[in-house]
């Protein structure tokens, strides 16, 4: 029998004696300088500012120009004329004063951890979808999927936004002025929502946990979403949340409605194994 | 995913470029689908009918022998039909080999009209209208406009699609916008997926009606045309087809002087609405909106089941 050619499969590690270890985890090195630090997220400083003009950029273009200003240690950026492109402003992972003097398209500032961004228009499609932690203040209206599964930091809306608000959201905060359209906080797992004014239909359907808070009407609430008590404590967080960002209950943040998940639908741990393995 | 815009000014008259301002929005939209451009247009009306028919497809003229000669007598045939049921056929003009555009004066039946031309194999009406010019083809909006000269038109309004191919083939039988066959100018076009498409079909078949193509944004058209033939108006017709199309769409609708669009009771598929006082735009994204425009505008999402009509 031919001996088969072994060197290059085993140099890569994929036989079993060479699995057998402890662990295949690598081991930290304090040697190599990019274990010290988070990748491609960039020292600014904030008093140094400069402008970009987007007008015949395309979307990848501005990305690296904002990119390209970071490296440069610029902390305030400001873009004129994004012309509701899509996907601009996204993957930024460091402080940073980012203004869009215009509207965005889809995805914009999405994949985002630790910015205070301004847009001075309007939003698309998925605006900050899972932001880690930062501020996206948004001064026109949104479309939908506002904010899908974010995880941390305030999302601000001071218009109207679109359906499905908040889809997945895992933490955070978004902050609606105005109304929400259907199915908002659909499967929402924590974080809080702030509506002040109308929620569509189907509001917080599904959700696991997280708190809504809402201003106006709700439509109809969708599956296991159920209306909670306002505490002192509520009072004061809403108060405070929304005192930072110049923005008042209609009503006054006392007559706010509070929902939360009635947890019905949380019988995923009350089977017995052999149960479990019938639905399985 | 497909691209669907439309525009319609109120007070400007009949001499508004609309055709470069669609065909701006179109080529914004071009990365929602590449396939196929339409236009829906409405312009000026000098008393003829315009009837919009293609003769082949345009894949057609690549592979077979003997098109050339069969265009010529499709053409002949239509001639002669239209004149047998007194057309009078005042203008001919042609963009493509395929595509046809002519003016006639008719007063009779126009169901039993467009029957019968299309009738003809290998020939389907793509439009009939006063004001109402339909044109589409495969190739983005700088190409279909370019060949078919639509950077000058002037009108009041118009709808326009870009086309991704998911339901049926890239072909021009299946690209929007769909004529509401046989109301002379009405049109359709439609983002999204009909999922009760096939029952729905087959109960208005039953009913006389005609389908042209396997396009699932076909069945809005003529379920728009069945409604407005039992007398309902527009408005009503759309908010009904909110509970009678199932699965998710945003479709815009155009007749003679309204403009009017709808959205699924999910609010799957995207829509912008930019309302001014002159003109009013709407577009999937707002990025083609926006290139109408040198300064910043207020736009909004429409929301889920939301009826909307403008009055020209």
């Amino acid at each position: 029998m031919a001996k088969l050619k072994q060197d290059k499969s085993h140099e890569m590690g994929l036989h079993e004696e060479q699995l057998k270890g402890r662990t295949q985890q690598r081991f930290f090195s304090i040697d190599e300088s990019e274990n010290l630090t988070y990748f491609h997220s960039f020292d600014v400083d904030t008093s140094k500012s400069a402008t970009i003009d987007a007008l015949d950029m395309t979307p990848r273009e501005i990305n690296r120009e904002i990119r390209a200003l970071m490296e440069k240690g610029i902390g305030n950026i400001t873009v004129d004329n994004p012309m509701s492109r899509h996907g601009v402003g996204v993957g930024i992972l460091n402080r940073l004063n980012l203004t869009f003097s215009d509207s965005l398209g889809y995805f914009g500032c999405g994949l985002i951890d630790g910015p205070n961004v301004h847009i001075k228009g309007r939003v698309g499609w998925s605006c900050a979808e899972n932001m880690m932690a930062g501020t996206v203040v948004i001064d026109g209206n949104a479309g939908s999927t506002f904010g899908a599964a974010i995880r941390g930091g305030d999302l601000v809306c001071k218009g109207s936004v679109g359906a499905r608000t908040g889809i997945d959201q895992k933490g955070g905060t978004i902050i609606v002025g105005g109304k929400t359209g259907a199915f908002s906080g659909f499967m929402m797992q924590r974080g809080r929502m702030i509506i002040l004014g109308d929620a569509g239909m189907n509001l917080g359907d599904s959700m696991y946990d997280g708190t809504i808070y809402v201003g106006g009407e709700v439509e109809d609430l969708g599956v296991d979403c159920v209306p909670g008590e306002m505490t002192e404590l509520d009072i004061r967080y809403l108060t405070e949340k929304l005192g930072n960002y110049g923005m008042k209950a209609p009503n006054g943040v006392e007559k706010m409605q509070k929902y939360v998940s009635g947890k019905t639908l949380w019988n995923y741990d009350n089977l017995e194994p052999n149960e479990k393995k019938l639905i399985l | 995913m497909c691209g669907i815009a439309g525009i319609i000014h109120k007070n400007a008259g009949k001499d508004v470029n609309i055709g470069e301002q669609m065909t701006a929005m179109l080529q914004a939209l071009k990365h929602r689908g590449p396939d196929s451009t339409g236009y829906a247009m409405y312009g000026e009306d000098n008393g003829n009918h315009v009837v919009r028919f293609k003769v082949a497809e345009a894949a057609d003229l690549e592979g077979s022998f003997d098109i050339h000669s069969a265009i010529e007598d499709r053409i002949a045939a239509v001639n002669t039909r239209m004149e047998d049921l007194g057309a009078k056929i005042v203008k001919k003009e042609s963009a493509t080999e395929y595509s046809h555009r002519y003016e006639i004066q008719f007063s009779g039946d126009m169901k039993k009209l467009a029957d019968f031309v299309e009738d003809i194999e290998g020939v389907e009406i793509l439009s009939i209208g006063n004001s109402l010019e339909l044109i589409k083809d495969l190739g983005d909006a700088a190409e279909v406009s370019e060949q078919y000269g639509l950077n000058d038109f002037n009108g009041t309004h118009g709808i326009g699609h870009t086309r991704m191919a998911t339901e049926s083939d890239v072909d021009i039988r299946s690209a929007h916008p769909y004529w509401a066959y046989p109301f002379s100018d009405v049109s359709v076009v439609h983002n999204g997926q009909l999922t009760n498409y096939w029952t729905n079909r087959r109960a208005l078949e039953l009913k006389g009606h005609r389908f042209s193509s396997n396009c699932d944004s076909e069945l809005i058209a003529v379920y728009i045309a069945d409604r407005m033939n039992q007398g309902s108006d527009l408005e009503t017709a759309m908010k009904d087809s909110v509970e009678y199309l199932d699965g998710v769409f945003t479709y815009l609708v155009a007749t003679r002087d309204q403009l009017g669009m709808a959205k699924d009771v999910m609010a799957a598929k995207p829509m912008v609405v930019y309302e001014g006082d002159d003109m009013i735009a709407l577009a999937s994204e707002e990025v083609a909106i926006r290139t109408l425009f040198d300064h910043r505008i207020e736009t909004f999402d429409p929301y889920h089941g939301e009826v909307k009509v403008w009055q020209n």
